[in-house]
Protein backbone atom coordinates (compact mmCIF):
# COMPACT_ATOMS: atom_id res chain seq x y z
CA UNK A 1 0.00 0.00 0.00
CA UNK A 2 2.92 2.45 1.06
CA UNK A 3 4.13 1.94 -2.21
CA UNK A 4 1.46 2.76 -4.12
CA UNK A 5 1.48 6.22 -2.08
CA UNK A 6 4.97 6.46 -2.89
CA UNK A 7 4.88 5.89 -6.35
CA UNK A 8 1.92 8.43 -6.69
CA UNK A 9 3.53 11.22 -4.93
CA UNK A 10 6.81 10.75 -6.83
CA UNK A 11 4.91 10.62 -9.82
CA UNK A 12 2.93 14.24 -8.81
CA UNK A 13 5.62 15.58 -7.62
CA UNK A 14 7.82 15.00 -10.70
CA UNK A 15 4.70 16.46 -12.96
CA UNK A 16 3.99 19.66 -10.67
CA UNK A 17 7.78 20.48 -10.78
CA UNK A 18 8.06 19.87 -14.28
CA UNK A 19 5.00 22.25 -15.24
CA UNK A 20 6.44 24.53 -12.71
CA UNK A 21 9.75 24.97 -14.02
CA UNK A 22 7.37 25.61 -17.66
CA UNK A 23 4.97 28.06 -16.04
CA UNK A 24 8.87 29.74 -14.89
CA UNK A 25 9.89 30.02 -18.14
CA UNK A 26 7.04 31.63 -19.85
CA UNK A 27 6.31 34.44 -17.21
CA UNK A 28 10.03 34.84 -17.41
CA UNK A 29 11.60 33.81 -20.88
CA UNK A 30 8.12 33.98 -22.60
CA UNK A 31 7.51 37.07 -21.29
CA UNK A 32 7.37 40.10 -24.07
CA UNK A 33 6.33 42.44 -21.42
CA UNK A 34 3.69 45.10 -22.49
CA UNK A 35 4.09 45.89 -26.48
CA UNK A 36 1.98 48.72 -28.47
CA UNK A 37 0.91 47.78 -32.00
CA UNK A 38 0.56 51.06 -33.97
CA UNK A 39 -2.24 50.81 -36.85
CA UNK A 40 -2.54 53.03 -39.86
CA UNK A 41 0.44 55.57 -39.00
CA UNK A 42 -1.02 55.97 -35.17
CA UNK A 43 -4.56 56.50 -35.98
CA UNK A 44 -5.36 53.72 -33.43
CA UNK A 45 -2.95 52.31 -30.44
CA UNK A 46 -3.44 49.11 -29.03
CA UNK A 47 -1.50 48.38 -25.46
CA UNK A 48 -1.48 44.28 -25.91
CA UNK A 49 0.60 41.76 -23.61
CA UNK A 50 3.49 40.37 -25.80
CA UNK A 51 3.33 36.58 -26.67
CA UNK A 52 0.32 36.08 -28.25
CA UNK A 53 -0.41 36.08 -32.18
CA UNK A 54 -1.07 39.48 -34.16
CA UNK A 55 -4.56 37.74 -35.66
CA UNK A 56 -5.74 36.82 -31.84
CA UNK A 57 -5.06 40.55 -30.31
CA UNK A 58 -6.76 42.28 -32.99
CA UNK A 59 -9.49 40.34 -32.57
CA UNK A 60 -9.42 40.95 -28.36
CA UNK A 61 -9.80 44.61 -29.73
CA UNK A 62 -12.68 43.98 -31.76
CA UNK A 63 -10.60 44.73 -35.48
CA UNK A 64 -11.51 41.74 -37.36
CA UNK A 65 -9.52 40.64 -39.87
CA UNK A 66 -11.13 38.08 -42.16
CA UNK A 67 -9.77 34.51 -41.57
CA UNK A 68 -11.50 31.22 -42.84
CA UNK A 69 -9.14 28.64 -41.04
CA UNK A 70 -9.28 30.07 -37.42
CA UNK A 71 -5.34 30.98 -37.39
CA UNK A 72 -3.92 28.11 -38.67
CA UNK A 73 -2.19 29.69 -41.34
CA UNK A 74 -4.09 27.10 -43.98
CA UNK A 75 -6.37 29.87 -45.89
CA UNK A 76 -3.98 32.68 -46.49
CA UNK A 77 -6.98 35.35 -46.02
CA UNK A 78 -5.88 36.77 -42.97
CA UNK A 79 -2.69 39.13 -44.83
CA UNK A 80 -2.08 42.69 -43.97
CA UNK A 81 0.79 45.00 -44.07
CA UNK A 82 3.35 44.93 -40.83
CA UNK A 83 5.57 47.90 -41.87
CA UNK A 84 7.99 47.54 -38.87
CA UNK A 85 8.79 44.69 -36.01
CA UNK A 86 7.13 41.51 -37.82
CA UNK A 87 11.11 39.99 -38.42
CA UNK A 88 11.60 37.65 -41.24
CA UNK A 89 9.18 35.53 -42.99
CA UNK A 90 7.95 32.53 -41.74
CA UNK A 91 7.96 29.24 -43.83
CA UNK A 92 4.79 29.04 -42.78
CA UNK A 93 3.85 32.53 -44.64
CA UNK A 94 5.54 32.15 -47.57
CA UNK A 95 3.30 30.13 -49.52
CA UNK A 96 0.61 32.92 -49.47
CA UNK A 97 2.74 35.96 -50.36
CA UNK A 98 3.53 36.23 -53.27
CA UNK A 99 6.96 37.73 -54.04
CA UNK A 100 5.58 41.29 -55.20
CA UNK A 101 3.24 41.21 -51.72
CA UNK A 102 6.50 40.73 -50.17
CA UNK A 103 8.30 43.65 -50.84
CA UNK A 104 4.86 45.33 -49.26
CA UNK A 105 5.20 43.97 -45.82
CA UNK A 106 2.18 41.72 -46.06
CA UNK A 107 2.39 39.00 -43.64
CA UNK A 108 -0.51 36.47 -42.22
CA UNK A 109 -1.49 38.49 -38.92
CA UNK A 110 -2.56 34.90 -37.79
CA UNK A 111 1.56 33.52 -37.65
CA UNK A 112 3.15 36.66 -36.21
CA UNK A 113 4.21 36.36 -32.89
CA UNK A 114 3.67 39.88 -31.22
CA UNK A 115 7.26 39.73 -29.08
CA UNK A 116 7.84 43.97 -29.64
CA UNK A 117 5.98 47.12 -30.55
CA UNK A 118 4.52 47.18 -34.34
CA UNK A 119 3.31 49.34 -36.91
CA UNK A 120 0.94 47.71 -39.64
CA UNK A 121 -1.58 48.80 -41.90
CA UNK A 122 -5.57 47.70 -41.97
CA UNK A 123 -8.06 48.64 -44.57
CA UNK A 124 -10.63 51.44 -43.00
CA UNK A 125 -13.17 48.84 -43.98
CA UNK A 126 -12.20 46.65 -41.14
CA UNK A 127 -12.79 48.89 -38.58
CA UNK A 128 -16.19 48.72 -40.42
CA UNK A 129 -16.46 45.22 -38.83
CA UNK A 130 -19.01 44.40 -36.45
CA UNK A 131 -19.68 40.52 -34.46
CA UNK A 132 -22.94 39.89 -33.65
CA UNK A 133 -25.22 37.05 -32.55
CA UNK A 134 -28.35 36.16 -34.68
CA UNK A 135 -31.38 34.27 -34.65
CA UNK A 136 -31.87 31.61 -37.56
CA UNK A 137 -35.81 32.46 -38.48
CA UNK A 138 -35.41 29.98 -41.25
CA UNK A 139 -33.61 26.78 -42.94
CA UNK A 140 -34.98 26.32 -46.20
CA UNK A 141 -33.47 23.70 -48.73
CA UNK A 142 -32.97 24.82 -52.31
CA UNK A 143 -31.59 21.59 -53.38
CA UNK A 144 -30.75 18.33 -52.06
CA UNK A 145 -27.18 19.52 -50.79
CA UNK A 146 -27.79 23.26 -50.31
CA UNK A 147 -29.46 25.24 -47.63
CA UNK A 148 -30.18 28.78 -47.23
CA UNK A 149 -30.24 30.41 -44.08
CA UNK A 150 -32.13 33.18 -42.67
CA UNK A 151 -30.72 35.13 -39.85
CA UNK A 152 -32.69 37.77 -38.04
CA UNK A 153 -30.65 40.86 -37.13
CA UNK A 154 -30.62 42.43 -33.47
CA UNK A 155 -32.19 45.49 -33.59
CA UNK A 156 -28.95 47.68 -32.68
CA UNK A 157 -26.43 45.80 -34.65
CA UNK A 158 -25.07 48.19 -37.79
CA UNK A 159 -23.86 45.55 -40.19
CA UNK A 160 -22.96 47.12 -43.72
CA UNK A 161 -22.05 45.38 -46.90
CA UNK A 162 -21.93 46.00 -50.19
CA UNK A 163 -23.33 43.58 -53.19
CA UNK A 164 -21.02 40.59 -52.94
CA UNK A 165 -19.12 40.58 -49.99
CA UNK A 166 -18.96 37.89 -47.06
CA UNK A 167 -19.25 37.11 -43.65
CA UNK A 168 -17.67 34.55 -41.24
CA UNK A 169 -19.91 32.39 -39.22
CA UNK A 170 -18.87 31.11 -35.95
CA UNK A 171 -19.00 27.31 -35.88
CA UNK A 172 -19.39 26.39 -31.83
CA UNK A 173 -17.41 23.42 -30.45
CA UNK A 174 -19.09 20.23 -31.72
CA UNK A 175 -18.24 16.65 -32.30
CA UNK A 176 -16.39 17.38 -35.64
CA UNK A 177 -14.29 20.43 -34.34
CA UNK A 178 -12.50 21.13 -30.74
CA UNK A 179 -12.97 24.69 -30.39
CA UNK A 180 -14.83 27.43 -32.68
CA UNK A 181 -13.76 27.77 -36.16
CA UNK A 182 -15.23 30.34 -38.41
CA UNK A 183 -15.55 30.04 -41.95
CA UNK A 184 -16.61 32.35 -44.89
CA UNK A 185 -20.02 32.15 -46.67
CA UNK A 186 -21.78 35.36 -49.08
CA UNK A 187 -24.13 37.17 -48.17
CA UNK A 188 -27.08 35.95 -50.88
CA UNK A 189 -29.67 39.00 -49.81
CA UNK A 190 -29.57 42.72 -50.16
CA UNK A 191 -27.60 45.15 -48.32
CA UNK A 192 -31.19 47.22 -48.00
CA UNK A 193 -32.37 44.22 -46.09
CA UNK A 194 -31.39 45.51 -42.94
CA UNK A 195 -33.38 42.61 -40.78
CA UNK A 196 -31.69 40.14 -41.62
CA UNK A 197 -28.31 38.28 -43.54
CA UNK A 198 -29.38 34.89 -46.10
CA UNK A 199 -26.73 32.43 -46.87
CA UNK A 200 -26.92 29.38 -49.39
CA UNK A 201 -24.76 26.87 -47.65
CA UNK A 202 -23.91 23.40 -49.69
CA UNK A 203 -23.03 20.52 -48.14
CA UNK A 204 -19.44 19.75 -48.08
CA UNK A 205 -18.42 16.01 -46.82
CA UNK A 206 -17.11 16.09 -43.67
CA UNK A 207 -16.92 20.14 -43.83
CA UNK A 208 -16.72 21.50 -40.18
CA UNK A 209 -19.53 24.48 -40.47
CA UNK A 210 -21.61 22.98 -43.37
CA UNK A 211 -22.10 19.70 -41.54
CA UNK A 212 -23.30 21.79 -38.77
CA UNK A 213 -25.46 23.76 -40.72
CA UNK A 214 -26.98 20.52 -42.45
CA UNK A 215 -27.03 18.22 -39.69
CA UNK A 216 -27.15 20.38 -36.40
CA UNK A 217 -28.80 23.69 -36.93
CA UNK A 218 -32.21 24.73 -36.29
CA UNK A 219 -34.88 27.62 -36.54
CA UNK A 220 -34.53 29.67 -33.14
CA UNK A 221 -30.43 28.83 -32.62
CA UNK A 222 -28.56 31.71 -32.32
CA UNK A 223 -25.34 31.88 -34.65
CA UNK A 224 -22.69 34.45 -34.29
CA UNK A 225 -21.39 36.09 -37.54
CA UNK A 226 -19.00 39.25 -37.88
CA UNK A 227 -18.46 40.66 -41.71
CA UNK A 228 -18.80 42.07 -44.09
CA UNK A 229 -15.30 41.25 -45.34
CA UNK A 230 -13.99 41.00 -48.96
CA UNK A 231 -12.91 42.74 -51.65
CA UNK A 232 -16.01 41.56 -54.21
CA UNK A 233 -18.70 43.66 -54.72
CA UNK A 234 -20.37 45.34 -57.66
CA UNK A 235 -17.93 48.30 -58.74
CA UNK A 236 -19.38 51.80 -59.87
CA UNK A 237 -19.20 51.82 -63.98
CA UNK A 238 -21.06 51.54 -66.89
CA UNK A 239 -19.88 48.36 -68.37
CA UNK A 240 -21.63 45.67 -69.14
CA UNK A 241 -22.20 42.87 -66.35
CA UNK A 242 -21.18 38.84 -66.86
CA UNK A 243 -21.94 37.11 -64.18
CA UNK A 244 -21.02 33.28 -63.42
CA UNK A 245 -21.35 31.02 -60.61
CA UNK A 246 -22.74 27.30 -60.19
CA UNK A 247 -24.42 26.20 -57.02
CA UNK A 248 -24.15 27.69 -54.02
CA UNK A 249 -21.56 30.51 -55.24
CA UNK A 250 -25.04 31.99 -56.56
CA UNK A 251 -25.26 34.06 -53.16
CA UNK A 252 -23.32 36.92 -54.45
CA UNK A 253 -24.79 36.95 -57.12
CA UNK A 254 -28.11 36.91 -56.11
CA UNK A 255 -27.21 39.83 -53.78
CA UNK A 256 -25.75 42.10 -56.99
CA UNK A 257 -28.66 41.38 -58.42
CA UNK A 258 -31.06 42.26 -56.32
CA UNK A 259 -28.74 45.21 -55.12
CA UNK A 260 -29.55 46.36 -58.77
CA UNK A 261 -33.32 45.98 -58.58
CA UNK A 262 -33.21 48.20 -55.62
CA UNK A 263 -30.98 51.17 -56.55
CA UNK A 264 -32.19 51.01 -60.01
CA UNK A 265 -28.92 50.45 -61.96
CA UNK A 266 -29.83 49.86 -65.64
CA UNK A 267 -26.67 48.02 -66.85
CA UNK A 268 -26.82 44.88 -69.29
CA UNK A 269 -26.25 41.48 -66.93
CA UNK A 270 -26.08 38.37 -68.01
CA UNK A 271 -25.84 35.38 -65.78
CA UNK A 272 -24.42 31.90 -66.68
CA UNK A 273 -25.32 29.20 -63.88
CA UNK A 274 -23.65 25.89 -64.35
CA UNK A 275 -25.10 22.88 -63.00
CA UNK A 276 -25.33 19.43 -63.37
CA UNK A 277 -28.51 17.99 -63.77
CA UNK A 278 -32.16 19.55 -63.41
CA UNK A 279 -31.75 18.95 -59.54
CA UNK A 280 -29.20 20.84 -58.91
CA UNK A 281 -31.33 24.16 -60.49
CA UNK A 282 -33.18 26.97 -58.03
CA UNK A 283 -34.21 30.24 -57.62
CA UNK A 284 -35.56 29.61 -61.04
CA UNK A 285 -38.90 31.90 -60.17
CA UNK A 286 -37.21 34.53 -58.15
CA UNK A 287 -34.59 34.76 -61.64
CA UNK A 288 -37.82 34.77 -63.87
CA UNK A 289 -38.69 37.65 -61.98
CA UNK A 290 -35.68 39.43 -62.13
CA UNK A 291 -35.27 39.41 -65.35
CA UNK A 292 -38.93 40.84 -66.07
CA UNK A 293 -38.16 43.43 -63.07
CA UNK A 294 -34.40 44.33 -63.86
CA UNK A 295 -33.66 46.34 -67.77
CA UNK A 296 -31.38 43.96 -69.68
CA UNK A 297 -30.92 41.13 -67.44
CA UNK A 298 -30.42 37.92 -69.23
CA UNK A 299 -30.71 34.28 -67.22
CA UNK A 300 -28.81 31.32 -68.94
CA UNK A 301 -29.12 27.92 -66.69
CA UNK A 302 -26.69 25.13 -68.45
CA UNK A 303 -26.92 21.70 -67.71
CA UNK A 304 -23.43 19.97 -68.18
CA UNK A 305 -25.47 16.11 -67.40
CA UNK A 306 -28.91 16.19 -68.25
CA UNK A 307 -30.83 13.48 -67.66
CA UNK A 308 -33.64 12.20 -70.13
CA UNK A 309 -36.22 12.53 -67.20
CA UNK A 310 -35.15 15.97 -67.16
CA UNK A 311 -36.48 17.01 -70.60
CA UNK A 312 -34.45 19.75 -70.84
CA UNK A 313 -34.58 22.31 -73.49
CA UNK A 314 -31.84 24.74 -72.14
CA UNK A 315 -27.94 24.87 -73.06
CA UNK A 316 -26.14 21.66 -72.18
CA UNK A 317 -22.09 21.50 -71.46
CA UNK A 318 -19.70 22.92 -69.49
CA UNK A 319 -19.96 26.50 -68.39
CA UNK A 320 -17.29 27.32 -70.55
CA UNK A 321 -18.44 25.70 -73.50
CA UNK A 322 -21.65 28.16 -72.89
CA UNK A 323 -19.99 31.31 -71.77
CA UNK A 324 -18.26 30.80 -75.40
CA UNK A 325 -21.17 30.16 -77.71
CA UNK A 326 -23.26 32.51 -75.96
CA UNK A 327 -21.19 35.79 -75.51
CA UNK A 328 -19.39 37.90 -78.50
CA UNK A 329 -16.79 41.03 -77.80
CA UNK A 330 -16.53 41.74 -74.18
CA UNK A 331 -14.09 44.13 -74.06
CA UNK A 332 -16.93 46.72 -72.51
CA UNK A 333 -17.67 44.05 -70.02
CA UNK A 334 -16.74 43.66 -66.22
CA UNK A 335 -16.91 39.96 -64.92
CA UNK A 336 -18.38 38.72 -61.16
CA UNK A 337 -17.38 34.65 -60.81
CA UNK A 338 -17.95 32.71 -57.67
CA UNK A 339 -16.72 28.98 -57.65
CA UNK A 340 -14.07 26.45 -57.24
CA UNK A 341 -10.84 27.35 -58.36
CA UNK A 342 -10.81 25.49 -61.28
CA UNK A 343 -14.06 26.62 -62.74
CA UNK A 344 -12.71 30.23 -62.17
CA UNK A 345 -9.20 29.52 -63.85
CA UNK A 346 -11.53 28.12 -66.73
CA UNK A 347 -13.67 30.74 -66.65
CA UNK A 348 -10.95 33.33 -66.92
CA UNK A 349 -9.45 31.62 -69.63
CA UNK A 350 -12.39 31.84 -71.86
CA UNK A 351 -13.23 35.71 -70.80
CA UNK A 352 -9.81 36.86 -71.75
CA UNK A 353 -10.15 35.11 -74.93
CA UNK A 354 -13.31 37.38 -75.29
CA UNK A 355 -11.29 39.84 -74.68
CA UNK A 356 -12.75 41.11 -70.97
CA UNK A 357 -9.71 42.99 -69.34
CA UNK A 358 -8.17 40.79 -66.84
CA UNK A 359 -8.13 43.64 -64.56
CA UNK A 360 -12.05 43.52 -64.90
CA UNK A 361 -12.40 39.91 -63.72
CA UNK A 362 -13.43 39.74 -60.17
CA UNK A 363 -13.58 37.08 -58.24
CA UNK A 364 -14.20 34.89 -54.93
CA UNK A 365 -12.54 31.54 -55.13
CA UNK A 366 -13.44 28.73 -52.33
CA UNK A 367 -12.39 25.14 -52.64
CA UNK B 1 42.03 7.83 -18.07
CA UNK B 2 42.97 6.89 -21.72
CA UNK B 3 40.97 3.93 -22.13
CA UNK B 4 38.15 5.76 -20.53
CA UNK B 5 38.33 8.36 -23.46
CA UNK B 6 38.84 5.32 -25.94
CA UNK B 7 36.06 3.40 -24.47
CA UNK B 8 33.39 6.68 -25.14
CA UNK B 9 34.60 6.94 -28.98
CA UNK B 10 33.85 4.03 -29.25
CA UNK B 11 30.47 4.07 -28.11
CA UNK B 12 30.42 7.17 -29.72
CA UNK B 13 31.00 6.22 -32.77
CA UNK B 14 28.92 3.12 -32.05
CA UNK B 15 25.51 5.31 -31.63
CA UNK B 16 26.54 6.93 -35.00
CA UNK B 17 27.02 4.13 -37.12
CA UNK B 18 26.85 0.74 -36.03
CA UNK B 19 24.23 0.82 -34.23
CA UNK B 20 22.71 3.99 -35.44
CA UNK B 21 19.04 4.23 -33.95
CA UNK B 22 16.92 4.86 -37.06
CA UNK B 23 18.34 2.46 -39.11
CA UNK B 24 19.45 -0.43 -36.75
CA UNK B 25 16.26 -0.18 -34.30
CA UNK B 26 14.16 1.69 -36.96
CA UNK B 27 13.18 4.12 -33.97
CA UNK B 28 11.66 8.14 -35.37
CA UNK B 29 10.29 6.59 -38.47
CA UNK B 30 6.95 8.76 -39.21
CA UNK B 31 9.34 11.92 -39.04
CA UNK B 32 12.00 10.25 -40.87
CA UNK B 33 9.67 9.42 -43.66
CA UNK B 34 8.10 13.17 -43.47
CA UNK B 35 10.75 15.59 -43.01
CA UNK B 36 13.03 13.47 -45.37
CA UNK B 37 11.85 15.57 -48.55
CA UNK B 38 14.54 18.17 -48.57
CA UNK B 39 17.99 18.81 -47.22
CA UNK B 40 17.01 21.25 -45.95
CA UNK B 41 14.31 20.58 -43.76
CA UNK B 42 15.94 17.70 -42.95
CA UNK B 43 19.15 19.20 -41.35
CA UNK B 44 16.65 21.51 -39.37
CA UNK B 45 14.82 18.72 -37.87
CA UNK B 46 18.18 16.30 -37.27
CA UNK B 47 19.39 18.82 -35.58
CA UNK B 48 16.34 19.70 -33.50
CA UNK B 49 16.30 15.70 -32.60
CA UNK B 50 20.36 15.54 -31.79
CA UNK B 51 20.17 18.65 -29.39
CA UNK B 52 16.92 16.82 -27.76
CA UNK B 53 18.23 13.66 -27.61
CA UNK B 54 21.44 15.04 -25.99
CA UNK B 55 19.96 16.55 -23.62
CA UNK B 56 17.55 14.44 -22.87
CA UNK B 57 19.25 11.38 -22.58
CA UNK B 58 21.25 12.35 -19.61
CA UNK B 59 18.32 14.60 -18.00
CA UNK B 60 16.70 11.32 -18.29
CA UNK B 61 19.60 9.43 -16.49
CA UNK B 62 19.25 11.73 -13.44
CA UNK B 63 15.58 11.45 -12.89
CA UNK B 64 16.04 7.64 -13.17
CA UNK B 65 19.50 6.88 -11.05
CA UNK B 66 18.32 10.04 -8.17
CA UNK B 67 14.54 9.73 -7.96
CA UNK B 68 13.31 6.57 -9.68
CA UNK B 69 15.94 3.74 -9.05
CA UNK B 70 16.22 4.64 -4.95
CA UNK B 71 12.57 4.32 -4.62
CA UNK B 72 12.28 0.91 -6.85
CA UNK B 73 10.24 2.48 -9.35
CA UNK B 74 11.84 1.59 -12.59
CA UNK B 75 7.93 0.74 -13.60
CA UNK B 76 7.22 4.20 -13.69
CA UNK B 77 10.18 4.72 -16.19
CA UNK B 78 8.21 5.33 -19.83
CA UNK B 79 5.61 7.98 -18.44
CA UNK B 80 7.78 9.22 -16.18
CA UNK B 81 10.92 9.71 -19.36
CA UNK B 82 7.93 11.32 -21.92
CA UNK B 83 6.67 13.61 -19.23
CA UNK B 84 10.21 14.70 -18.60
CA UNK B 85 10.91 15.00 -22.74
CA UNK B 86 7.98 16.95 -23.25
CA UNK B 87 8.77 19.23 -20.46
CA UNK B 88 12.25 20.02 -21.62
CA UNK B 89 10.87 20.75 -25.54
CA UNK B 90 8.31 22.74 -23.83
CA UNK B 91 11.09 24.59 -22.36
CA UNK B 92 13.79 24.87 -24.78
CA UNK B 93 11.01 26.00 -27.57
CA UNK B 94 10.56 28.96 -25.35
CA UNK B 95 14.29 29.48 -25.01
CA UNK B 96 15.44 29.77 -28.25
CA UNK B 97 11.89 31.47 -29.20
CA UNK B 98 13.48 34.50 -26.65
CA UNK B 99 17.57 34.26 -28.06
CA UNK B 100 17.44 34.13 -31.62
CA UNK B 101 14.51 34.44 -34.48
CA UNK B 102 16.59 33.16 -36.99
CA UNK B 103 17.46 30.07 -34.80
CA UNK B 104 13.69 29.51 -34.08
CA UNK B 105 12.86 29.58 -37.87
CA UNK B 106 15.53 27.33 -38.67
CA UNK B 107 14.58 24.54 -35.33
CA UNK B 108 12.30 25.59 -33.11
CA UNK B 109 9.66 25.09 -35.71
CA UNK B 110 10.35 21.63 -35.73
CA UNK B 111 10.67 21.19 -31.19
CA UNK B 112 6.86 20.48 -31.21
CA UNK B 113 7.03 17.97 -34.11
CA UNK B 114 9.63 15.89 -32.39
CA UNK B 115 8.03 15.98 -28.37
CA UNK B 116 6.69 12.10 -29.27
CA UNK B 117 8.96 11.19 -31.64
CA UNK B 118 9.86 7.46 -30.23
CA UNK B 119 13.39 7.48 -31.22
CA UNK B 120 14.25 9.92 -28.44
CA UNK B 121 12.30 8.05 -26.31
CA UNK B 122 14.14 5.15 -27.57
CA UNK B 123 17.53 6.64 -26.37
CA UNK B 124 16.23 7.09 -22.80
CA UNK B 125 14.99 3.58 -22.51
CA UNK B 126 18.59 2.17 -24.33
CA UNK B 127 20.60 4.54 -21.82
CA UNK B 128 18.80 2.36 -18.63
CA UNK B 129 18.66 -1.29 -20.28
CA UNK B 130 22.34 -0.90 -21.11
CA UNK B 131 23.57 0.52 -17.86
CA UNK B 132 25.13 3.02 -18.59
CA UNK B 133 26.95 6.01 -16.67
CA UNK B 134 26.47 9.38 -17.10
CA UNK B 135 29.53 9.96 -19.01
CA UNK B 136 27.86 7.29 -21.50
CA UNK B 137 24.74 8.69 -21.87
CA UNK B 138 25.63 12.09 -22.73
CA UNK B 139 28.05 10.51 -25.01
CA UNK B 140 25.02 7.93 -26.12
CA UNK B 141 22.66 10.71 -26.27
CA UNK B 142 24.10 12.97 -28.86
CA UNK B 143 26.07 10.40 -30.93
CA UNK B 144 22.01 8.61 -31.52
CA UNK B 145 21.02 12.60 -32.54
CA UNK B 146 23.46 13.23 -34.65
CA UNK B 147 23.40 9.23 -36.11
CA UNK B 148 19.10 9.93 -37.01
CA UNK B 149 20.49 13.58 -38.31
CA UNK B 150 23.07 11.32 -40.49
CA UNK B 151 20.48 9.27 -41.75
CA UNK B 152 17.43 11.85 -42.20
CA UNK B 153 19.98 13.95 -44.29
CA UNK B 154 21.44 10.90 -46.69
CA UNK B 155 17.51 9.80 -46.90
CA UNK B 156 16.76 13.56 -48.05
CA UNK B 157 19.79 13.68 -50.38
CA UNK B 158 19.06 10.58 -52.21
CA UNK B 159 15.20 11.64 -52.62
CA UNK B 160 16.17 14.97 -53.93
CA UNK B 161 18.27 12.93 -56.47
CA UNK B 162 15.43 10.72 -57.30
CA UNK B 163 12.13 13.34 -57.04
CA UNK B 164 12.92 13.39 -61.17
CA UNK B 165 13.45 9.14 -61.72
CA UNK B 166 10.63 7.10 -62.90
CA UNK B 167 9.67 5.21 -59.57
CA UNK B 168 6.93 2.32 -60.68
CA UNK B 169 3.36 3.18 -59.19
CA UNK B 170 2.97 1.19 -56.54
CA UNK B 171 6.05 2.28 -55.03
CA UNK B 172 6.16 5.82 -55.53
CA UNK B 173 6.35 7.42 -51.86
CA UNK B 174 6.63 5.92 -48.65
CA UNK B 175 7.07 2.58 -50.45
CA UNK B 176 10.49 3.25 -52.14
CA UNK B 177 11.79 5.10 -48.69
CA UNK B 178 11.28 2.28 -46.88
CA UNK B 179 13.44 0.00 -49.29
CA UNK B 180 15.81 2.57 -49.64
CA UNK B 181 15.55 2.89 -45.81
CA UNK B 182 16.74 -0.87 -45.88
CA UNK B 183 19.26 -0.30 -48.07
CA UNK B 184 20.97 2.09 -46.27
CA UNK B 185 20.61 0.14 -42.94
CA UNK B 186 22.37 -3.08 -44.42
CA UNK B 187 25.21 -0.51 -45.75
CA UNK B 188 25.80 0.80 -41.72
CA UNK B 189 26.31 -2.30 -40.72
CA UNK B 190 29.43 -2.56 -43.21
CA UNK B 191 31.03 -0.27 -40.38
CA UNK B 192 30.66 -2.78 -38.03
CA UNK B 193 34.05 -4.40 -38.20
CA UNK B 194 36.02 -0.92 -37.98
CA UNK B 195 35.93 -0.74 -34.28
Amino acid sequence: MIEIVIAIAICCAITVSLTLIILLAEVTIGNYGECIISINDGARELKIDGGQTLLACLNEAEIYIPSACGGKGSCGLCTLQVTRGAGDYLPTELPWISEERRKENYRLACQIKVKNDLEIIIPESCFLVREVTAEVVAITDLTHDIKEVRLKLPVDSDIVFKAGQFMQIKTPKYKLCDEPVYRAYSISSSPDDETGLEFMIRLVPNGICTTYVHQFLNVGDMVTVNGAHGEFFLQDSERDIICIAGGSGMAPIMSILLDMRYRGIKRKVTYFFGAMTKRDLFYLDELKQLEKDLDDFTFIPALSQPKPEDNWQGETGLITEVIERNMTDGSNSEAYLCGSPGMINACVNVLTGKKVPEDQIYYDKFG
Amino acid sequence: MQQINLELFGLFFASIFTGNILLTNYLGMCSFLGASREVKTAFGLGLAVTLVMGITTPLCWLVYYLILKPYDLYYLRFIIFIIVIAAFVQVAEICIERISEKLYHNLGIFLPLITVNCAILGACLFMEIRHYNFAQSVVYGFGSGIGWMLAVIAMAGIRQKMAKSRVPQPLAGAGIVLIIAGIMAIAFTGFSGVL
